[in-house]
């Protein structure tokens, strides 16, 4: 029983888990330029999650202050993810751009045939 | 005025970086690089005097006071660096006007002068910010920048390079933040001070070790370390030659900073030494890099990727004096960043010399160098034998503390692999100059008759001094890192 | 003109107030949810609906690229430029406190102001990295 409630009450870091490791697994595992982009999307996302989902307080309202509430979640990590989100943009623009050029370079964005090509 | 230097010397070069991109002259340019590099320069200088007279320094960044807001933190170990990578990126950007103008479209220059100013901004920013998570912005701030100065270089390969480099660093950069995350999990905190004065109370051991290994991890994949070297080659190869010089002499050195400063002054030596296997894959990942990448290095046909292979067993070096870990390994470490910084800057410098005149990075047009361009020719000799550690320049001074450490540790086996990957470098470096002295220059080496620019000349000349200067008079570089390594590194805790 | 008429004419109508909604959101961010990033991108997303439907060379016309270009870098500077005009005030950088003879008013001058930074900066780089990936498509 210990380790199904364990499942359950932590089910959060188990999706971090499962995504971080797909998305480091795309990187990996992908020749495609492309691909490994969106695998490398995929694995800042889940760190979005690692940090926003701890922050989540049950019962708790968004962090405005009034009276009549009490428990308010954690806006911190929110900033934080905000600005991880930004650089997560320019990376991820940066990528894209770098592989537009190098599809107009050498005519592949296949990492195999690149490879081939002597580097 | 002076109190606000740990902000304004960070935002001088963005400030830089941002009029160079609404300004599009070249010539005015750089003109405003060379300006923010002198006043960083100035700054830093001003900086460290104050941090030596008072001590550490602490900036509460908006009037938010540490730990709640983020915190600018200035000691004598990051004011060092900070003073070291301002005057590296002032040298070297006093010399890239023509050796740009030479290797690189004239429509990109601007773009490369902007992203230099803002790869220091981000270096300067790692190495003075106290806040975890602002640490991981910088860095993702330089590691942009320099993905971009890679992709600018002429070879159609650096685009493939810089891709290799963005996919590596990102996924350095989020395992860091995945580091972070877990400690700001378990601590609460994010100011690394706070952390640290934390992290003793914790009980559960599991997810601080995690975050530790994470943090380890994502900052080795920053500064190459052995296995994790692969993107290092191909971006030093094929970035133009001012760009492989500031990457060599700053980048990787700041993220070593980064780990000397996680291990030490945020987890701290009880964490760390809890499980003695930690340094012990340290120290093996270390001698992995001397021995592995030397090999790597004397077959390579590239001269640059000769050199950068040699980076990466020079960071082994590095890595080694932390995994060591006593006053004099530490020592050897903080010298050797600067030492090393040093020789690199004045290698790829007089490369980008050679490169100007011929073309070419293949190892064969240095055939005949002696001849040909004699003076650069020398200064190539003189700092590559720095980098075997010669007595009498830099590279000695280094490996003399990290033999020290290892002695007085009683590790012998670590002494001979020191001395015995020295001598690997003596191969590699020896190839370089037998070619450069003891052969005949090809027909048509040289594509550009006119002579080198004057302050190409100069700078290369005034840095191999330097590695000669600082390798007989040790007042500015062992001396300062022993003051660092006392009050910084080894202030609280015993060994 | 393409049969694309429905598309044309309610984009025509949309945009205006996707750019009010766009401020509306800037300026309600300093006391409420909101704020430059997401104004910014509400602004951009309507520049790129208008280059969507009206075509790249159309869109580059009216709303020309160095414009957004030149938006980037101005941005960072109102930005640090409030950051700096507090350390030339004696307080530390970015310290609101300093921007007005009252603390609390200082602190709305001082996020309206950077808020207004983000917003320039978001809308250049948006639609800048938007235009270089269009524009490469048509070659």
């Amino acid at each position: 029983m210990n380790i199904v409630s364990n499942l359950i009450s932590s089910y959060n870091y188990y999706i971090i888990i499962f995504l971080m490791i797909s998305g480091l697994f795309i990187v990996v595992a992908r020749g495609n330029m492309m691909k490994k982009l969106v695998g490398l999307a995929l694995f800042q996302t889940s760190v979005y999650i690692l940090y926003i989902s701890p922050g989540k307080i049950l019962n708790g309202t968004a962090p405005i202050l009034r009276d009549d509430f009490t428990i308010y979640s954690s806006p911190f990590p929110h900033v934080l993810i905000l600005t991880a989100i930004v650089v997560g943009i320019a990376t991820l623009s940066l990528g894209l751009a770098l592989v537009i050029r190098i599809n107009e370079e050498f005519g592949t964005i296949e990492e195999d045939k690149l490879f081939e090509e002597e580097l | 005025m002076t109190e606000h230097l740990p902000a304004i010397q960070v935002m001088i070069p963005i400030v830089g970086s941002l009029l160079i991109m609404l300004i599009r002259n070249n010539t005015l340019n750089w003109l405003i690089g060379v300006l923010s590099c002198l006043s960083v320069v100035f700054c830093s200088i001003t900086l460290y005097s104050k941090v030596a007279i008072s001590g550490a320094i602490s900036y509460a960044m908006g009037g938010w006071e540490p730990p709640v807001g983020i915190e600018y933190r200035i000691d004598e170990l990051n004011a060092l660096f900070i003073v070291m990578i301002s005057l590296a990126s002032c040298i070297i950007i006093l010399y890239a006007k023509n050796s740009l103008n030479n290797e690189i479209r004239a429509n990109k220059i601007s773009v490369f002068y902007s992203m230099y100013l803002l790869c220091l901004a981000g270096l300067i920013g790692i190495l003075s910010t106290g806040d975890a998570f602002n640490a991981f912005v910088f860095l993702e701030i330089s590691s942009l920048a320099t993905y971009i100065m890679i992709s600018i270089g002429q070879d159609k390969r650096a685009l493939v390079a810089a891709y290799q480099y963005l996919i590596m660093g990102t996924i350095g950069a989020t395992l860091y933040v995945i580091g972070v995350g877990l400690i700001f999990v378990i601590t609460g905190s994010l100011n690394l001070v706070d952390i640290a004065s934390r992290i003793n109370d914790i009980e559960l051991m599991r997810p601080l070790y995690a975050s530790l290994a994470f943090i380890t991890v994502g900052i080795a994949l920053k500064i190459a370390l052995f296995p994790l070297h692969a993107w290092l080659p191909n971006a030093y190869a094929y970035s133009p030659s001012v760009g492989t010089a500031f990457l060599a002499s700053t980048a990787t050195k700041v993220a070593i900073y980064l780990l000397l400063k996680y291990l030490y002054l945020v987890f701290g030596y009880n964490i760390i030494y809890s499980n003695p296997l930690f340094m012990i894959v340290i120290i093996a990942l270390s001698l992995a890099a001397m021995f592995g990448a030397s090999i790597i290095a004397i077959f390579q046909s590239n001269i640059k990727k000769l050199f950068a292979y040699s980076s990466v067993a020079q960071i082994g070096y590095i890595t080694l004096g932390l995994g060591i870990a006593n006053y004099n390994g530490l020592i050897g470490s903080t010298v050797h960043i600067i030492n090393h910084s040093i020789i690199k800057a004045a290698i790829f410098l007089a490369i980008g010399c050679v490169v100007y005149k011929t073309k070419e990075t293949s190892i064969k047009k240095l055939a005949g160098l002696g001849r040909t361009m004699p003076l650069i020719a020398t200064c190539l000799t003189i700092s590559s034998i720095s980098l075997i550690g010669v007595p009498g320049t830099v590279g000695f001074i280094s490996k003399w503390y990290l033999v020290l450490g290892a002695i007085e540790q009683g590790w012998w086996l670590v002494v001979i692999s020191l001395a015995i990957s020295s001598l690997l470098a003596l191969i590699y470096v020896g190839r370089v100059i037998e070619l450069i002295w003891f052969h005949e220059p090809e027909k048509n080496i040289i594509v550009i008759k006119e002579k080198l620019p004057k302050e190409m000349v100069i700078i290369t000349i005034i840095l191999t001094l330097a590695t000669i200067y600082f390798g007989i008079d040790i007042r500015l570089t062992a001396d300062l890192a022993k003051v660092a390594v006392e009050n910084v590194l080894l202030a609280g805790d015993i060994l | 003109m393409r049969l694309d008429l429905l598309i044309r004419i309610s984009a025509k109508i949309f945009i205006p107030f996707i750019m009010v909604f766009a401020f509306y959101v800037q300026f309600h961010g300093d006391y409420g949810p909101g704020g430059g990033f997401q104004a910014g991108v509400i602004f951009a997303a309507s520049i790129i609906l208008y280059t969507i439907i009206f075509g790249s060379k159309k869109a580059q016309k009216d709303f020309p690229a160095i414009v957004f270009h030149s938006m980037i870098p101005i941005g960072v500077i109102i930005f640090s430029g409030t950051g700096l005009l507090s350390v030339f005030n004696g307080y530390n950088f970015l310290d609101y406190d300093a921007l007005s003879h009252y603390p609390k008013h200082g602190q709305h001058i001082g996020i309206i102001a950077i808020e207004i930074g983000v917003f320039v900066t978001v809308i250049g780089a948006m639609v800048s990295i938007f235009y270089a990936f269009v524009s490469r498509g048509s070659k």
